[in-house]
């Protein structure tokens, strides 16, 4: 799949919470802590919160899907596509990472854990896919 | 002349206190939540049916009113514990989080963490009713302390400070701006004269300002934000005022979010917390359905035609594989999860299931040895906030002056706080709760430390995340799909609510859902 179609696919990424979408949360000044920057910086401090430090994945009542030796890894459309979007329990995370973080940390995944997908995800592809 | 209270008694004992809600609404009190009493299920059919999957509050509130009404009704939950996302971690626990990772919980007796729930707003009745039914003792949360601190790395030089303080100065200085506006007739052509002078009264009163109509540091001020020495008695009673802080570093530590907060409706005051941990809720709903509930049930199937429902289930120890039928079903399995078992529900019903991502928080409970904010801080209850990732400090509402330890909440982090959190091993939360809350506590806060526990809820095997959320868009185009009865099946809990994210809207969503059920059984 070519990334100017898969664009297609991301309108209204940016959707503000809807009312009583805040829930009980802490009530707190907005979070300082620099932001990632490297894939590897990205992986542990984003993704490695489900998908686990060994990129294993884990389940139980439902699965937390392995990127680890994941051949689906193989089309760089689809976790870009994945992270822009979000699916089932995943949410969209376009409203943590920038478009420059979303190619780190794609490339880091899919040269690591077992995958070895060597051409790197620019950042010019990832802002074609979610039609920036 | 009769008052309105007599009224309203008259009328509820005349028309039963339907009438009186609706008199009450009418007058514009009570329009505080939709709960309007128990539901009335009368007209059951004899031996008819229900399989409520899922034993959290929603689907005990489903199995219990269900059974009253006459149905046949069984739980199966996936857990080897009812209770849901209502839970307490208590010494002797073990809980293991998706990836392996096992803590064995240390706290000593009748302390607790709530990794879910842990307070409750005034307002919820419908929680409140089911409290008082089951016999839930309820004790006061303390939500809002303006003794607590506010910490932003941006401000004070990264130095916490009272609440009180940040808050006072924050509307001492917008009451002087908004004083100045008016004196330099900004104003003038949005408000009448009257209305002009009304306003000044108002700013001068509300923001402690001088007869200048200037925020000062002098014992005005101090009436709000605390003296430098307080007022005593005998000869050095005499109090000294506090100075102000730069308004510049009062914006800069965002004090206006924890305002902002406390004033959301659900924040308000009075909050409410179960003597002896939130879990104490579940334990009282597991205690009228115990009975129907078969545990360690993984649901793996849920297919259903003519004749009705087939639930197919693993157990979760031996791996026996099992069907259960009824005619109709309550599923109240997160989204997340819910999402990938295989079923045959409508093709926009499974839209509108996939569509809806989960909120991820991470929750770290900390022993300390003895109540140093109780001692040494004055702060007894409430919450200090923080920019760092913990994103606060809470402290325990029970047990309060005692000697001994207390439980403190030392993370309730979510965006990416609570990402950075989960990702860590549970040892390594730890250690950042320590480095993150010592800003409040320096030193003390390590050296007082004796056990902790974490929960991240992206890696909790049973709900993978910790609420839905839902945005304006996935609201118009799902909400009313999910929540609509699928011929047999109807989804529950606080995902089918609009008051997500609480238990009140797990209650809420399975009332309105049965109730919607058993309409569609009569007409059967």
């Amino acid at each position: 799949m070519d990334t100017k179609r898969i664009a297609l696919l991301f309108v209204a990424l940016a959707v503000q919470p809807a009312f009583g979408q805040a829930g009980d949360i802490a009530g707190s000044a907005t979070v300082r802590t620099p932001p990632p920057v490297t894939g590897e910086q990205i992986y542990q401090q984003v993704c490695q919160a489900c998908h686990m430090a060994d990129a294993k994945g884990g389940a139980g009542a439902a699965a937390i899907p392995a990127l680890a030796k994941n051949p689906k890894l193989a089309e760089a459309g689809y976790p870009i596509g994945m992270i822009a979007q979000g699916r089932g329990a995943m949410p969209p995370l376009t409203d943590l990472l920038g478009a420059g973080q979303i190619a780190a940390v794609v490339t880091y995944v899919r040269t690591h854990f077992g995958n070895s997908y060597k051409k790197p995800v620019t950042e010019a592809e990832v802002k074609l896919m979610l039609g920036q | 002349m009769t008052t309105r209270r007599q009224l309203l008694t008259a009328i509820g004992m005349v028309g039963g206190s339907a009438a009186l809600y609706q008199a009450m609404t009418t007058m514009g009190h009570a329009a505080e939540t939709q709960f309007k009493g128990p539901p009335d299920l009368s007209g059951a059919r004899a031996g008819a049916t229900v399989l409520v999957l899922g034993a959290g509050l929603a689907g005990m509130v489903a199995a219990h009113e269900l059974s009253k009404a006459g149905y046949k009704v069984r739980i199966l939950e996936y857990q080897n514990r009812a209770g849901g996302r209502n839970w307490s971690l208590y010494g002797g626990d073990t809980y293991t989080e998706l990836g392996g990772a096992n803590q064995k919980v240390q706290f000593d007796s009748g302390h607790y963490l709530n990794p879910g729930p842990w307070r409750i707003p005034y307002h919820h009745r419908t929680l409140l009713h089911y409290c008082k039914t089951f016999g839930v003792q309820l004790e006061p949360f303390i939500q809002f302390n303006h003794n607590a601190f506010v910490h932003s790395a941006d401000a004070f030089g990264g130095k916490p400070v009272r609440y009180r303080e940040a808050a006072a100065d924050f509307e001492g200085n917008v009451a002087e701006l908004l004083g100045k506006a008016v004196d330099q007739k900004a104003l003038d052509s949005e408000l009448s004269l009257e209305d002009r002078q009304k306003l000044m009264e108002a700013l001068r009163g509300w923001g402690m300002l001088d007869k200048d109509m200037r925020y000062r540091a002098n014992l005005m001020s101090s009436e709000h934000r605390g003296f430098e020495k307080s007022p005593g008695g005998g000869v050095d009673g005499a109090p000294v005022p506090s100075q102000l802080f730069s308004f510049h570093d009062v914006l800069n530590s965002q004090v206006w979010r924890n305002m902002a907060f406390f004033m959301n409706h659900e924040m308000q005051t009075t909050m409410f917390q179960p003597v002896g941990g939130m879990g104490m809720i579940g334990k009282a709903f597991a205690k009228q359905v115990q009975p129907l509930i078969t545990q360690n049930a993984k649901v793996t199937r849920i297919q259903q035609d003519k004749a009705g429902v087939t639930v197919t289930y693993a157990d979760t120890a031996s791996g026996a594989v099992t069907e259960a039928k009824a005619d109709y079903c309550v599923c109240t399995i997160p989204l997340g999860v819910l999402n990938q078992i295989p079923n045959n529900l409508s093709p926009a019903k499974r839209a509108a299931i996939a569509a809806v991502p989960y909120n991820h928080s991470v929750k770290i409970g900390l022993q300390m040895a003895r109540r140093f904010w109780e001692t040494d801080d004055y702060i007894y209850g409430g919450h200090s906030f923080t920019s760092q990732d913990i994103s606060l400090v809470s402290y325990p509402n029970y047990k309060l002056f005692e000697d001994g330890p207390g439980v403190l909440l030392g993370a309730f982090a979510s965006g990416a706080g609570a990402y950075r959190l989960a990702g860590m091993t549970p040892e390594e939360r730890i250690e950042a709760a320590l480095a993150q809350g010592s800003v409040f506590h320096p030193g003390v806060y390590r050296r007082e430390f004796q056990t902790g526990a974490s929960v991240a809820w992206g890696r909790v095997p049973w709900t993978m995340g910790c609420c839905a959320r839902w945005n304006e868009e996935t609201r118009k185009e799902h909400y009313q799909t999910l929540v609509a009865v699928d011929d047999r099946v109807v989804l529950a809990g606080e995902h089918a609510s609009y008051v997500g994210c609480w238990m009140e809207g797990a209650l809420l969503s399975s009332l309105d859902a049965i109730t919607r059920l058993h309409r569609r059984a009569l007409e059967a």
